[in-house]
């Protein structure tokens, strides 16, 4: 268990633009290791939906199996959720989607759930632009089953028991800028002052949002030699961007030097302001993006920041033309053609 | 020689590709406009090109839809198949073959006709376009058999106009075609054949559509919004006829906006997954599959079943297991589809034996569904679904309001108190559910395919765990109250046999049951629409000494599932079979019933007591 939650709530804290506190946005008690990273994701959705006065009931949370999925229990309280099976949450959330075009899709998983049984849904889910926030918290092991090495786990780290991995890693962030993703950010647990803002423009997003997310396993993965450790990760990171988003500000005005910052407009009208660090990477710009992925590996760096976006391409909706009215509000009166329909259609086989 | 005024089987060996199926379908087409009884059945090869393929067309006065053996006239354009096809011809039969090569002397019988055409000589000689000299030689002979077999011709005339409609020039190729059958029959041949056609007036109001189609209508009129699919046939069509539904009748001719949405997935389990999501937010969504795609739902099909979501899923079977034979029918995912996935699962499955059914089952499902909160899977098969059938017109009242199960809104949240997802409320098994954004602090719930209480949460309480189980078979008794009741044949009892049969086997079994009849040998009659059982076919078994359960798989699964589900003895149900992919023939099942009779006879003297 990693934390335990006062029931007494201070009357001043601070409330949102729709009044709610940050308490209406939280979920119950986690039941994960003290100390795993994904509390402390799980803290950044918080925070991010608080400061963002987010209705709450306006988000659903979808995930597989496996620690990461059971995530959504702890936060967003308010908020319908479907703990699916294993893999097989971007169908789910595809469904749900389809049904609902007017609300927030959290797709939550985990490096098994998606980089081994669920890469197909992972990657068809993407090649559709679903419009949803998909976040792998990524530890590089099977944390529920006891600490075997997963998909993402590095060649040559080392387990907690001491065995080296002799197996290729699968880059998920670079495997969804390759298939087209429009929004790829990848972050790291420990690093909240990243990973809300980046959060907040994946919500922003009207596409496939992935956040692939370094979140350590306190209890098989945090070992000298593993890659996926807080200390490891810790040296190893290099952020491309500092990144602010800035929520329906028609002028900014803080100053930044030409070359130096970029600015990506939303389809909803609100801004991503990325300060550069990363010289030669452009964020929407597939190829640059690519490069500077693949030198960071070259050099055992985690790239950390908003890395790729592309607000052109159109969502699923927008390529299926579905209406405006969400399929689900929708009624006999527009969903059935009626006797007289019938009719004809009768006639037609005669 | 005795003549066979509309009864008799005709048959057409083709090539698979070359343009035979619409010249096949003129010909049934022509024969139902004539109002006469007549069954097409596609038997094809796991082929786009070149294999050989065949069309069965039956056409019964009495209006048997069944399949029946024995081939009267086999119209021959496959060299391939030949050999098979001259010696399935039935004594005193025809064989229309092309002339154009001389038939090679092996292929000619002494006990039957005969008939040569020079089909691809005519058709080269008329047109210069090859792929048209390919396709119009399929016209020249139904040419040929319009005037051999007595048919209206202007039935024919009609139809090449209305398939044809504002292509002049292709109309114009086509008659040309078809006189030019018919001449060369008026100069060679005495007509017409024994076999022959008289119009009549049999078929009434009834249309002439393929259950696919009728599945796919059905899930439009019946409120389907989101349709998610893996190609496979025989299923694919259902897609199709969706889709080409939605089009026409959902889509904003002015924005061209729809009012639907259609996903072609990656796989089934993806179609099925997002058909669970689409239900759990409010929408009616559906698949369509077979036997090896309902293999790969199993999981979610779990899920969907604990964890209390509609779905919908339309399973077109075929001859398993495994690839088995794709193109091929059988009834042999019964068991599969009624228990699937682990653990203890029971699933509503409904058994369409028409396109009005398929119609009707398939726009009920998603009542049933939503009203049960679990999937409903309604069984067709290949036969049903990609053949065309005569069937009664679908049929809608325009006052039908769709069941959209218990769901609480807003304003109801409000009222309740604590609201507990599954908490059985009205005493029936059926908690109530939200949708995902109706209240923003009333009414959230986590769906989990882990155990959960009344209320929800996550828990591993054995007592807690159990009460939800106890609760799912409380609703599955509920179910039988509501599914489809089996259709019984008489009023009262008349022997103390019956038959009981579903879904395709429909036709062939009343075909029996009347031959049997006719040779004064009574049974009673039940046709099972659905799963769970009611109580009308407890009753059934419970009156009968005798019940023969026929149906088109190897292992009796109908027959299993009685066996598990009813509190009656495996001795009096006896499996009536046939599983070589073939639909089952009425010839095939009252030889099967009299021979068990026989046995029976010598072996218990009581059965003599019996009206047999």
């Amino acid at each position: 268990m990693s934390y335990l939650k006062p029931l007494f709530r201070h009357p001043k804290l601070p409330k949102n633009k729709l009044g709610y506190t940050q308490k209406e946005y939280e979920g119950s008690l986690s039941t994960l290791c003290a100390g795993c990273g994904h509390d402390s994701i799980s803290a950044a959705i918080v925070q991010a939906c608080f400061e963002m006065s987010v209705e709450p009931h306006k988000v659903a949370k979808i995930s597989g199996i496996g620690c990461s999925s059971k995530t959504p229990t702890y936060f967003l309280g308010n908020s319908h959720g479907f703990n699916s099976v294993h893999g097989r949450m971007p169908s789910v959330a595809t469904g749900a989607s389809m049904a609902n075009k007017d609300m927030v899709y959290f797709g939550v998983s985990g490096d098994g759930d998606s980089a081994s049984i669920g890469m197909g849904q992972f990657v068809h889910v993407i090649r559709r632009n679903l419009n949803m926030v998909y976040i792998v918290m990524n530890n590089g092991c099977y944390g529920l089953t006891k600490g075997q090495d997963s998909a993402t786990a590095d060649q040559g780290s080392r387990s907690k028991a001491g065995s080296v991995n002799p197996f290729q890693a699968i880059d998920l962030a670079s495997l969804a800028i390759e298939l087209g993703a429009t929004f790829v950010a990848q972050s790291f647990s420990g690093d909240k002052q990243q990973l809300v803002p980046l959060i907040k423009a994946a919500m922003h997003h009207k596409g496939f949002a992935f956040l692939n997310v370094i979140s350590p396993c306190v209890t098989f993965n945090n070992n000298p030699g593993s890659t996926k450790s807080y200390d490891y990760v810790r040296e190893h990171i290099e952020a491309t961007s500092t990144l602010d988003f800035v929520p329906e500000m028609p002028e900014i005005k803080t100053n930044y030097e030409k070359g130096k910052s970029t600015r990506v407009a939303m389809h909803d009208g609100t801004l991503i302001q990325l300060n550069k660090l990363a010289t030669d990477w452009n964020p929407e710009d597939r190829v640059s993006v690519a490069n500077a992925l693949q030198h960071a590996r070259t050099k055992n760096e985690i790239l950390t920041g908003l890395l790729y976006v592309n607000t052109e391409w159109k969502d699923l909706h927008g390529t299926l033309s579905t209406c405006s009215t969400p399929l689900n509000k929708l009624k006999e009166d527009k969903l059935c053609p009626g006797t007289e329909a019938l009719k004809e259609i009768n006639a037609g086989y005669r | 020689m005795t003549k066979a005024v509309n009864d008799f089987i005709i048959r057409f060996a083709n090539v698979n590709g070359t343009g035979s199926a619409s010249a096949n379908y003129l010909f049934a087409k022509a024969i139902f406009r004539m109002g006469i009884p007549v069954t097409p059945k596609n038997i094809f090869p796991s082929n786009i090109q070149g294999l050989p393929t065949w069309y069965e067309v039956r056409v019964s006065e009495k209006g048997y839809l069944g399949r029946r053996e024995g081939i009267d006239i086999l119209v021959s354009v496959n060299p391939q198949s030949m050999a098979q096809d001259v010696k399935s011809v039935k004594p005193g039969g025809y064989f229309m073959y092309d002339s154009t090569k001389k038939l090679p002397a092996p292929y000619f019988r002494e006990d039957i006709h005969y008939l040569g055409v020079p089909m691809m000589e005519m058709s080269n000689e008329a047109f210069s376009d090859p792929r048209k000299r390919q396709l119009l030689k399929n016209i020249i002979y139904v040419g040929a058999l319009a005037k051999l077999l007595n048919m209206d011709y202007s039935e024919i005339e009609k139809l090449v106009g209305e398939q044809f409609e504002g292509k002049q020039q292709l109309i114009d190729a086509n008659i040309q075609a078809l006189k030019l059958g018919m001449d060369y029959v008026e100069a060679n041949f005495q007509y017409p054949l024994n076999f022959h056609l008289e119009r009549r007036n049999l078929i009434k109001d009834k249309i002439l559509v393929d259950g696919n189609t009728a599945c796919g209508l059905g899930a439009v009129y019946g409120g389907a919004t989101v349709m998610a699919w893996y190609p496979i046939t025989p299923s694919t069509s259902v897609a199709e006829a969706f889709e080409h539904y939605c089009e026409e009748y959902r889509t904003d001719p002015e924005t061209g906006e729809k009012r639907f949405a259609i996903i072609q997935a990656e796989d089934e389990l993806a179609a099925m997954g997002m058909v669970i999501g689409a239900n759990w937010n409010g929408a009616r969504g559906f698949t369509a599959t077979s036997g090896p795609g309902v293999s790969l739902m199993n999981e979610f099909l779990g899920l969907a079943y604990f964890a209390e979501v509609p779905a919908v899923l339309v399973d077109v079977q075929r001859t398993g297991p495994s690839t088995g034979m794709p193109t091929r029918t059988q009834q042999s995912d019964i068991l599969l589809a009624a228990y699937a996935s682990h653990g203890d699962t029971k699933h509503v499955l409904l058994f369409p034996a028409t396109p009005h059914e398929c119609f009707e089952m398939t726009a009920e499902s998603f009542d049933l569904a939503e009203r049960l909160q679990t999937p409903i899977m309604v069984m067709t098969d290949l036969d049903l679904g990609m053949n065309d059938h005569i069937s009664e017109p679908f049929h809608w009242d325009q006052k039908r309001k769709y069941d959209r199960g218990k769901v609480l809104n807003a304003e109801e949240l409000e009222h309740i108190g604590r609201f507990g997802r599954y908490l059985d409320v009205d005493g029936d098994g059926i908690p109530y559910r939200t949708y995902p954004g109706t209240h923003p602090t009333k009414g959230s719930f986590f769906t989990r395919g882990t155990s959960r209480d009344e209320y929800a949460a996550y828990t591993e309480d054995g007592a807690a765990y159990k009460r939800n189980m106890d609760r799912l078979m409380l609703k599955w008794e509920t179910a039988k109250k509501i599914v489809p009741k089996a259709h019984l044949y008489q009023k009262e009892n008349k022997s103390e046999v019956g038959i009981l049969f579903y879904g395709t086997s429909t036709f062939s079994a009343e075909e029996a049951k009347d031959i049997m009849e006719y040779n004064e040998i009574m049974v009673d009659a039940i046709r099972i629409k659905a799963f769970p059982f009611g109580e009308e076919v407890v009753q059934f078994i419970h009156s009968h000494s005798t019940v023969f359960v026929i149906e088109q798989n190897r292992d009796a699964q109908l027959r299993s599932m009685m066996i598990m589900e009813l509190d009656t003895n495996p001795a009096k149900l006896i499996p009536i079979l046939n599983y070589d992919g073939m639909p089952i023939t009425a010839d095939a099942i009252k030889n099967q019933i009299l021979k068990h009779l026989n046995l029976e006879n010598t072996q218990h003297h009581e059965l003599s007591k019996t009206a047999l």
